[in-house]
């Protein structure tokens, strides 16, 4: 009886729920655009499952989201809204390939530098809008879109730099083979996919981390106070404004660490982009789906890397892959409006037990 | 008492029978009955949480009875709407004031039904209406002044003209003396005198069981949601009133023994500040308290006690003067200086301040600590201290329901989140405890439970400065009473012999002759 109880409130139960809506409008636009759902859900789970070396694709997609799901999922349990995870990730990556670039050093100094380069970058990047917001009262989420804009130029602008552009190509030389943290030669061989690499052990290491901060420690603690009500933790003596620097350093060090891993992961270089690419805002997608709880992100992770990866073979059944962000909207409206069937269900299902 | 009556028995205007409202499996009412006549005053007494607003916003047509039937003038009705209660002549002043600031007296009440002359409103009409219904209560309202600019006393009237002014017969008022002074409390009393003197009904709903014997006819209580009984108030004593609210023998008298105050624990000396809009508030204000001693500062909210204690507690920086503790420099420092130099503090706002209301439970019991032994060790919590921390807490203070350690503060009922406070303060046990209006909202029982650890406090030698709304209370807990008005200290007297007229009358403005 109790079991039922917790069932019919637990998150998990919603966001199954909502994913299998969005799932279902993602049928209904398929079909309006004269494609058979069952081919196109077909292929797409095909393209993740049938072979073991998909899983691992599905996984190195998986990993820079993870990081930057867990960036805004930190941001969220501390009462900040990083909407910047998309310019951490980009001055993240962009740190981690130039190090690996100029750097020559043994791998075992180099991939660390690279890591601990691009958190640096990540967490100075999202402290300076903290700066704004706290000496200024500047809201963040305007200022963190800015900052998304200025990480895109900077990255263009230093990926065109004589020294670190390739010529005769719209991207930086590749990263040296000792800042990769690709797995050793024989394995990939086995698995059959040839960015296999750490990001994801490091991504799930980092979430375990972060869980463990944010439940655990007396700074996990203090941040949360502060970000769930900041009057009364200063009343108590915490200082709020230093809680949120230190909230937005440690949320922007992760996008940072995303951007490292996705560089010297599966890209090997970074190119010159044409748009923004995503990775953060996907991130909020995952912070979402995994409502906010580290370990949660790292399904949630899992979950937009296999759409990601599966989508991009939907165009082999002439469907677009667009409906892979059709069907991510929905799941999240559908967890933000989960209240609405949450009620109906208690009533329905919730009634019956007790007397 | 002198109290005038106008009850007429022979006319029942108001009878709620057998009301049963559930929320999903709680029942917030359970059979609930009530009976009013023709110029009434019938008071609704119970405890925190006991079902009064339930029972109100069943009457006003907010909630649907789960079972149960409502009889106005003999007649069954339904409502489906506030609207239907209001058309039937059910009205309802809430505790807190639905006004708008920038518009007149005379906007304020008709909106929302504005008599017109073609399209344009007609206001001349309106301001007549409202001048007439102001005469003939005795209110004298000025029908153009704004809201913004005439006291909290006078914008509650303006509340009962709407409800006149929508030709309400019963009124219903939502705790209507909380923010009155007591000169103001005596004028709404008049103003009840005189619509029951013409056949108007009041429900009151109140705590306040003075204000029940000097005013009200019968008194309904409710107990969890149930109902006890209903009594003439001329009948029964005050105590009878709380033992039957709560349901055991509540003890008034603040029980305190004689101390003699001790050295000087907090020094105030000429504080300047300017309050949020840059106005210059506290003008030159100095106050001390000693050790065992509860000094209580009276006052009308808005004159600077706010200010004051944000000063004392770090959240505010004073322009000039000087704040001592125990001759150390606490002033201008941040909170957590002033916390740990020996102040600590019930903050008038509980929700805001004194507690964060996601956090569970226990993790709001360490707030000040929580990064100290045993609760912490090496930056990790220590969980199984914090939780027998909060048991033993919760068992001292009693603090309920029990068992609720890792739940939500705010889950817990108004009067147990503040339980949840005192606990902490009081077991902080600094040199001085600051307690703003510590019993706000509480029923008689949380309140007896309140009192008795300030005066505990007290008795441990520690120093105490109240700083409550409340005159009852400040009259009945202090030591000494230092009245607040316009920024300044306008008045000492001994708390033994405090008179409440002279009391209220400073509080006014008034120098003591």
């Amino acid at each position: 009886m109790k079991k039922k109880k917790s069932i019919l409130d637990s998150n998990v139960l919603y966001t199954v729920i909502a994913i299998i809506i969005g799932f279902a409008i993602g049928a209904l636009f398929l079909l309006i655009a004269g494609i058979s759902p069952a081919v196109a859900y077909g292929k797409l789970i095909n393209s993740i499952f049938s072979k073991p070396k998909y899983i691992v694709w599905t996984l190195v997609y998986a990993s820079p989201l993870i990081f930057t799901g867990l960036s805004v999922a930190f941001s969220f349990r501390t009462g900040v809204f990083n909407i910047g995870a998309e310019g951490q990730f980009v001055v993240g990556s962009l740190a981690a390939c130039v190090i690996g670039i100029l750097v020559d050093v043994p791998a075992w100094i180099h991939v660390p530098l690279c890591l601990i380069a691009a958190a640096a970058a990540g967490a100075v990047w999202s402290f300076l809008v903290g700066l704004l917001k706290v000496k200024r009262g500047i809201h963040e989420v305007l200022s963190f879109i800015m900052f998304n804009w200025i990480a895109f130029y900077l990255s263009n602008y230093v990926v065109n730099l004589d020294g670190i552009h390739k010529d005769g190509s719209e991207a930086t030389k590749d990263v040296l083979s000792s800042a990769r943290i690709l797995l050793p030669q024989s394995v990939i061989d086995k698995l059959g996919c040839n960015v296999s690499n750490w990001g994801f052990v490091i991504a799930v290491v980092v979430a375990i981390i972060i869980w463990i901060i944010i439940e655990k420690t007396t700074l996990g603690y203090k941040l949360k106070a502060v970000g769930f009500n900041s009057s009364a933790a200063t009343y108590a003596g915490i200082n709020s404004g230093k809680s949120v620097l230190t909230a937005l350093a440690i949320s922007g060090a992760l996008s940072g660490l995303g951007g490292a891993i996705q560089t010297l992961g599966m890209g090997g270089r970074l190119s010159q982009f044409a748009g923004q690419e995503g990775f953060g805002f996907q991130g909020i997608t995952v912070a979402l789906i995994g409502a906010s709880n580290p370990i949660g992100c790292i399904f949630a992770g899992i979950f937009y890397g296999a759409m990601k990866y599966g989508g991009s073979k939907l165009s082999i059944v002439k469907a677009p892959s667009e409906v892979v962000d059709i069907i991510m909207g929905c799941v999240i409206l559908f967890i933000a409006i989960s209240n609405i069937f949450k009620a109906p269900l208690q009533k329905l299902f919730g009634k019956k037990e007790g007397k | 008492m002198g109290r005038v009556s106008y009850l007429d028995n022979s006319q029942v205007v108001i009878q709620m029978k057998d009301i049963v409202k559930k929320f999903g499996d709680f029942t917030a009412n359970d059979h609930i009955n009530l009976t009013v006549h023709k110029g009434e005053v019938h008071a609704i007494l119970g405890e925190n949480g006991a079902g009064k607003s339930t029972m109100m916003n069943v009457l006003c047509g907010l909630y649907k009875p789960t079972s149960g039937q409502i009889f106005i003038k003999g007649k069954e009705v339904q409502f489906s709407s506030p609207k239907d209660a209001i058309d039937i002549g059910i009205g309802m002043v809430h505790q807190h004031f639905m006004l708008i600031q920038p518009f007149t007296v005379t906007e304020n009440i008709i909106l929302g039904m504005e008599p017109t002359k073609g399209l344009v409103v007609d206001k001349a009409t309106a301001r007549k209406k409202v001048l007439e219904l102001s005469e003939r209560y005795n209110m004298k309202v000025d029908p153009d002044a704004k809201i913004e600019d005439i006291s909290v006393g006078m914008q509650q009237r303006v509340e009962i003209l709407k409800v006149l002014y929508r030709g309400a017969e019963t009124l219903i008022l939502d705790e209507p003396t909380a923010s009155l002074t007591p000169q103001e409390i005596e004028g709404l009393m008049e103003i009840i005198r005189n619509l029951t003197a013409d056949g108007k009904s009041i429900i009151l709903i109140t705590h306040k069981l003075k204000e029940i014997t000097a005013s009200s006819d019968n008194c309904t209580i409710i107990r969890q949601g149930k109902y006890i009984r209903t009594v003439k108030v001329d009948e029964v004593s005050e105590n009878d009133l709380a033992a039957m609210m709560v349901g055991r023998d509540v003890n008034f008298k603040v029980e305190k023994k004689e101390m003699k105050p001790g050295e000087i624990v907090l020094d105030v000396k000429d504080i300047h500040a300017r309050d949020y809009r840059n106005v210059e508030i506290l003008k030159g204000l100095s106050i001390n308290v000693r050790k065992g001693e509860i000094v209580g500062l009276a006052g009308v909210d808005g004159n600077g006690q706010t200010e004051l204690v944000e000063i004392l507690t770090g959240l505010r920086k004073a322009d000039s003067g000087s704040v001592t503790l125990l001759g150390k420099d606490v002033y201008n420092k941040s909170p957590k200086e002033t916390f740990e130099s020996g102040i600590s503090s019930i903050p008038a706002d509980r929700q805001k301040h004194g507690l964060i209301l996601d956090f569970s439970v226990e993790d709001n019991m360490i707030l000040q600590h929580f990064d100290e032994e045993p609760f912490a060790s090496k930056k990790f919590l220590n969980r199984k201290a914090i939780r027998e921390h909060a048991s033993k807490l919760m068992d001292k203070f009693d603090i309920r329901p029990r068992g609720t350690e890792g739940h939500p503060a705010g889950t817990l009922s108004g009067g147990n989140q503040q339980k949840v406070i005192i606990s902490r303060e009081v077991t902080n046990d600094k040199e001085l405890l600051i307690a703003v209006n510590p019993t706000r909202g509480l029923d008689v029982g949380a309140i007896e439970f309140v009192h008795k650890y300030l005066v505990e406090q007290r008795n441990k030698n520690r120093a105490i400065l109240l700083v409550s709304f409340e005159l009852d209370e400040i009259m009945s807990l202090s030591d000494r009473i230092e009245v607040i008005f316009d920024g300044q200290i306008t008045g000492s007297v001994p708390g033994k012999d405090a008179d409440e007229k002279e009391l209220g009358f400073m509080m006014a403005g008034g120098k003591k002759a």
